[in-house]
């Protein structure tokens, strides 16, 4: 494909990628946009009608990329559809990712008769696997196609409520262990059959693990072991993401869970983050996507300098939302201007902003 | 601790002097980031069992604050726009009924839905949670429709989207934002006082 080969400076955007994940200066901060509803829009279809058709999604990220000239390719659909595996459903909207619908686990008790399901019977899936291929069959090794997740320890949130769920990790220790258990099969089957059909590294959305949602403690009896036990298993890199929720008071521990790159939050210090991970964990982020929604093009530049002053010396630096995907309502000039701002301030070496 | 304020007053003041600063603390423990969203939750659980206690414990005469608000105004009701994902107004209610409030909980709605129960229920002050930005943007609409309301219902708005866009709540036309369920507590006292 005409657009992956290498730029001016001789590098692809997989060896871009490679080089700041081995915590190099690569030829520019690689931008990990992150646009996914909007392939829709560039093929002139509703969300519904656009996520119906693998063939449809794979057009509509090559189309983005073209578009807004960012270093990967996203096979992420939508959370949702990990339930739709589950016997759950999807609620869609035409302005916004659909929602899970009613739980599948109504009561605490459904999960002694739960199964995992099988990566292969559920056509919502198959359907994020062809996207995979086609995509990894244009990429042709060049360009990183990254596959989605969400975690053995965050899905549960949508299988069966975040009430319910939190009183079940909270006072039924032994089926929380016990749906996680099924979650973790799953999340390992699921995240290889993605590897295997071309995703070259996987985004696991753990956000349940952020410190916004639970704290340190709980964190290191739970999301940790799961998270290390399920990446440990994954054949591909992995980025663990907080999908915008906090990670600074665990970051010391997530090195010991095997991810290359965390998913940061607008709402930390990106500096003191790159200061806790410099050569140890990569950072993706950690643009605001809602605030986006009222950038101008002038703050678009801004932001993307500050968060590269920030973080993208020595490497280690991949520049994107700080939620994992773009929301619908953000204005195609304010992406352009991300573009052309990384274009501009993102050159290695960036002497504009070393610390001396 | 709790035995002793009770030993020393009545149900009203401890709730007022014990449980809401204690809730309020919490909620802004977790905007700053210093606690997590799960110990906010069972929190206000245990806060919500004490008050039911201690409401338990007292006859009527002794609270008339938590019971009155029921007939006379202001009358508060809490839902959640466009969403299944009911946490957050859960929280924020929590937060209510352990600060000694009623409140009426309409669930899961949709702007006419919600318009016509806040009419025909003649709410005061509504509180409304979103979580996607796609209902966030449409609080728009429900003003836009309360506003043919005489007196206006005022809308206290949260949720995460409001967390990320400070400025999204006024853009949406909203009397209030709270950042998080602490909040509810001092914008109720401000927008009560507002209309006395
Ligand atoms: C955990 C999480 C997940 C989990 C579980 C989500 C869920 N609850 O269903 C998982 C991984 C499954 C997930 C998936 C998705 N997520 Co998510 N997720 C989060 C995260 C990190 C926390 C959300 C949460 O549940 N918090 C707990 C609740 C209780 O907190 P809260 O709503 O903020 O409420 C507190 C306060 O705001 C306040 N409050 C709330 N309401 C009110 C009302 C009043 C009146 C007052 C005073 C106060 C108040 O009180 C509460 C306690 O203090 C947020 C980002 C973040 N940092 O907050 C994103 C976030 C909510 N997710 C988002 C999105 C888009 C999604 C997906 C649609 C992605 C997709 N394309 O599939 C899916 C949808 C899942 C579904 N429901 O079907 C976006 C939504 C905004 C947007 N861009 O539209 C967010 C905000 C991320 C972002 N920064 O953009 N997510």
């Amino acid at each position: 494909m005409s657009d992956s080969r290498a730029s001016a400076d001789g590098m692809t955007s997989m060896q871009r990628v490679l080089t700041t994940l081995g915590h190099q200066e690569p030829d520019r901060v690689p931008l990990l946009l992150l646009p996914v509803m909007q392939g829709a829009r560039e093929l002139g279809l509703s969300i519904q009608d656009y996520f119906a058709r693998p063939e449809q999604v794979a057009e509509g990220q090559l189309r983005l990329r073209a578009r807004y000239r960012h270093d990967c390719l996203y096979s992420f659909y939508y959370a949702a559809i990990e339930t739709e595996a589950w016997g759950g459903t999807a609620i869609y909207r035409e302005d916004g990712p659909p929602n899970a619908g009613a739980p599948v686990i109504r009561r605490p008790e459904d999960i002694d008769h739960l199964r995992t399901p099988v990566v292969e019977d559920s056509p919502s899936l198959l359907k994020v696997l062809e996207t995979t291929r086609l995509l990894a069959e244009e990429a042709g090794g060049e360009v990183p196609i990254i596959g989605v997740v969400m975690s053995p320890f965050s899905l549960p949130v949508i299988q069966m409520g975040f009430e319910a769920y939190l009183v079940l990790m909270h006072e039924q220790p032994e089926r929380f262990e016990q749906l996680m258990r099924l979650n973790e099969e799953f999340c390992v089957a699921w995240g290889n059959a993605q590897v295997a059909a071309g995703a070259n590294a996987i985004c696991y959305f753990d956000p349940v693990s952020s410190a916004t949602i639970i704290p340190r403690e709980r964190f290191l009896k739970t999301g940790f072991e799961i998270a290390r036990r399920t990446l440990g298993r994954l054949q591909a890199p992995s980025t663990m993401h907080f999908a915008s929720g906090r990670a600074l008071p665990i970051v010391d521990l997530l090195p010991a869970t095997g991810a290359a790159a965390i998913g940061v939050s607008h709402h930390e210090d990106l500096g003191a983050l790159k200061q806790a991970c410099r050569g140890r964990l990569s950072l993706l982020g950690n643009l605001n996507g809602i605030a986006m929604r009222r950038w101008t093009p002038e703050q678009a530049e801004a932001e993307v300098k500050a968060a590269i002053a920030a973080a993208g010396p020595g490497g280690g630096f991949l520049l994107g939302d700080n939620h994992g995907e773009i929301p619908w309502q953000v204005p195609d000039r304010v992406l352009l201007a991300i573009t052309a701002a990384v274009e501009r301030w993102g050159r290695y070496p960036l002497h504009w902003c070393r610390r001396d | 601790m709790l035995d002793a304020a009770r030993a020393e007053s009545d149900p009203l003041t401890v709730i007022e002097n014990l449980v809401r600063p204690a809730l309020e603390e919490i909620g802004r423990r977790w905007e700053d980031g210093d606690c997590a969203l799960s110990q906010v939750y069972m929190s206000g659980r245990i806060c919500e069992e004490l008050v039911e206690e201690l409401l338990a414990q007292s006859s009527e005469s002794e609270i008339p604050h938590a019971h009155a608000l029921e007939t006379t105004p202001p009358r508060l009701a809490i839902a959640v726009l466009e969403d299944h994902h009911l946490l957050g107004k859960q929280i924020v209610r929590t937060v209510l009924l352990a600060a000694g409030y009623k409140v009426i909980d309409y669930g899961r709605q949709d702007v006419d839905g919600l318009f016509e129960r806040v009419r025909d229920d003649q709410i005061d002050i509504l509180m409304v949670s979103t979580l996607m930005l796609p209902a966030a943007l449409r609080v728009r609409v429900l003003m836009d429709r309360l506003g043919a309301l005489s007196p206006r219902p005022r809308v206290v708005v949260g949720g995460a989207p409001y967390r990320f866009d400070e400025g999204l709540w006024r853009e949406v036309g909203a009397d209030a934002v709270g950042l998080s369920a602490g909040d509810v507590l001092q914008i109720l006292e401000r927008l009560s006082q507002a209309d006395t």
